[in-house]
């Protein structure tokens, strides 16, 4: 099992950031590399630019304490938790978690390495929401 | 019309596998013959012993410090420096086929264009340069990528998809289920990543990659200049080469490396003198790094298996040095021959049973750090032969491009040009050569500095997860050319240590760095 972490802190409310990160049909639009996805109550299929297609099951999506989880389930997995906090620092201030546990190890990275992207387009989406 | 150039490289190709440098076990007559003619350096090294931060710095003439892709599975950022860019600017044609590596190949998101081209059908993408233009990407007009196999987005493996698809399974799998490098045994010794291939000569990557820089060449303008970055991905393992020529060297007839300890005692003794996580790597209770196989535990290496691994090797050195055969006629009946500067070297080395190990990892020695580097000057430039024996680095392959170019030196380069003798290293005081290693993986981080001079090797392992800060390696190369004899806490030594130290520290901090690099964001 490896874990991945990658965090950003973004100057907008949290709540902003957190109509970004809590719309599982939004995840195309900030995540680089899926570039489409369909939704159907908790389950979710991402497609990746390389024509890839994933299985993902939503695991929580809180408003209250602005966490979604979610979990890859095709078979190349044996475990994977994707986990996306949103934390209030401030009327203007938030902190974004982004976090990759996976088996095998090495899918964390292959992962977890396009959730420091999708942190970056999360705050600009923040941003523009904020001034819009 | 300015000089033209040629830039060949390898991957994970150790000095002594050519013959002009001692080898005996693979015959090149093509390099040995540009050495002949050329300038032949015998202390070479690169910024970095593994592929990314290395070849990074070949475009940048930056250490990886600099230029931010400080281990594999960090990109090279697309608007950083690159020296393609400025032959670009200065008119020249710019092509690199075959191995780039400059961004991570594991990329389902499709995330880095070298991994996007092939399916694009385009020869380059327009990108956003450092100072604000944009331009093809890295500079390169012309882009047609290879690697180590058949599988991925890249243009080889597309190719051979496309029209030798009953070829693909003749590969080594280089990844296994769970996407690490594969620990999978083969060959007659059950050497770790070693097939035999059963794929016809002409479809391999490294004929793949001379006939489509052949195609390039010829679809240039006669009166163009140009840069041509041929790139070949062997003899990095896997060691898979055609099966059709492995018979030319029998590994059986093959005696085992200087540096091989047949005993295992002989081993740990030596593996005990240097720093921790040589041992621990060995066995097998360390993994550092993603580029070995994490579950390979090179305490099981066999003797035969250093053998038919040496033997494979040589045939993918062979087959290289006959493709740069044929580019090179080609370029003589386009009627360049006297005008074109032609650069052989590769990224970094390989153990290849030294000191019992096998691959590549954060161990500064002659095996990975000392590298073959031959500059065959344009005829028509009138650069005498020479040998030489001051210390350089792939730092200085940008600045050099640029000179033989004609071209303005650019203020980001951190590596001038390669001396043409030593009279002139000498001259201009180039007397070290330095190499970084960075890496975190998983936890387990390690960070390595050495310097080389014409006299010593000294590493510094700076504090991670197995080195307290306190730990090094310092090694008098007249004396002990294998590296056996760690001298670091020789009493002795002090002197030479602490002068060895204070070149390091001067690089460490030397001004302008940035302060935070990129995240690792891929394995590889």
């Amino acid at each position: 099992m490896a874990t991945i972490r990658f965090e950003r802190r973004i100057a907008a409310p949290a709540d902003v950031v957190w109509k970004i990160v809590g719309t599982p049909e939004s995840i195309s639009d900030w995540f680089p590399g899926i570039t489409s996805c369909t939704v159907d109550g908790m389950t979710r299929v991402i497609r990746l630019a390389s024509g890839i297609e994933m299985p993902e099951k939503i695991l929580t999506i809180d408003p209250l304490i602005r966490r979604f989880q979610y979990e890859i389930t095709a078979p190349i997995y044996r475990f994977h938790r994707g986990t996306i906090d949103v934390i209030e620092l401030g009327e203007n201030d938030s902190l974004c978690v982004y976090s990759t546990d996976s088996d095998p190890d090495v899918l964390a990275l292959v992962i977890g390495g396009g959730t420091y992207g999708a942190l970056i387009e999360i705050e600009r989406l923040a941003l523009a929401q904020k001034e819009a | 019309m300015a000089r033209k150039i040629l830039f060949i490289t390898t991957d994970q190709q150790r000095y002594d596998t050519l013959a002009c440098n001692g080898g005996i076990l693979s015959r090149t007559p093509v390099v040995d013959a540009l050495a002949a003619e050329g300038i032949r350096y015998t202390r070479c090294q690169p910024t970095s012993v593994v592929c990314m931060p290395s070849r990074a710095s070949m475009l940048t003439g930056q250490y990886p410090t600099r230029h931010g892709a400080w281990m594999n599975g960090v990109p090279l950022a697309v608007d950083a420096p690159s020296v393609a860019e400025n032959l670009h600017d200065e008119g020249y044609r710019t092509a690199l086929i075959g191995k780039a590596h400059f961004e991570p190949f594991l990329d389902p998101f499709g995330r880095f264009a070298e991994n996007s081209l092939a399916s694009l059908g385009i020869p380059t993408i327009e990108q956003p340069w450092f100072d604000g233009r944009r331009g093809p990407h890295r500079g390169f007009d012309h882009l047609e990528f290879a690697t180590h196999g058949a599988m991925g987005p890249l243009h080889y493996a597309k190719w051979l998809q496309a029209n030798h698809p009953e070829a693909l399974g003749g590969f080594f799998p280089v990844l296994d289920g769970d996407l690490n490098v594969s620990a999978e045994g083969g060959g007659d010794s059950g050497a770790p990543q070693v097939k035999f291939n059963s794929i016809p000569r002409e479809w391999y990557h490294t004929d793949w990659v001379a006939e489509r820089t052949i195609e390039w060449l010829n679809s240039v303008d006669v009166s163009d200049d140009w840069f041509c970055w041929m790139s070949f991905p062997d003899p990095h393992h896997p060691w898979d080469p055609p099966q059709s020529e492995i018979g030319r060297v029998n590994w059986r007839d093959v005696d085992l490396p200087e540096n091989y300890p047949t005993t295992s005692a002989e081993r740990e003794s030596l593996l005990d003198q240097k720093a921790r996580h040589w041992r621990l790597w060995y066995d097998g209770k360390l993994v550092s790094n993603y580029e070995a196989p994490n579950k390979w535990v090179p305490a099981s290496l066999t003797a035969d298996q250093v053998r038919e691994v040496n033997a494979l090797n040589a045939v993918e050195v062979e087959l290289i040095d006959e493709a740069i055969g044929r580019v090179l006629r080609a370029i003589d009946d386009r009627g360049w021959g006297d005008d074109v500067d032609i650069i052989f070297t590769t990224d970094h080395g390989e153990f290849q049973g030294d000191y019992g190990l096998l691959f590549k990892g954060p161990y500064h020695v002659d095996s990975l750090m000392r590298l073959p580097l031959i500059w065959r000057p344009a005829k028509s430039a009138g650069i005498a032969p020479a040998v030489v024996n001051a210390p350089v680095n792939l730092v200085s392959l940008a600045a050099t491009f640029l000179d033989v170019a004609g071209a303005p030196r650019a203020d980001w380069l951190e590596g001038g040009p390669l001396p043409r003798s030593d009279d002139e290293a000498s001259m201009e005081g180039l007397d070290q050569s330095i190499t970084e290693w960075d890496s975190a993986l998983f936890g387990v981080d390690v960070h390595v500095r050495s310097v080389v001079t014409k006299d010593y090797l000294y590493t510094e392992y700076l504090p991670g997860t197995v080195h307290d800060g306190t730990e090094g390696e310092l090694y008098v190369l007249a004396d002990d050319p294998l590296q056996r004899e760690n001298r670091f806490t020789d009493a002795a030594f002090r002197g030479i240590r602490e002068e060895l130290h204070e070149r390091l520290a001067v690089h460490i901090v030397r001004p302008g760095l940035p302060e935070h690099l990129g995240p690792v964001v891929a394995p590889v």
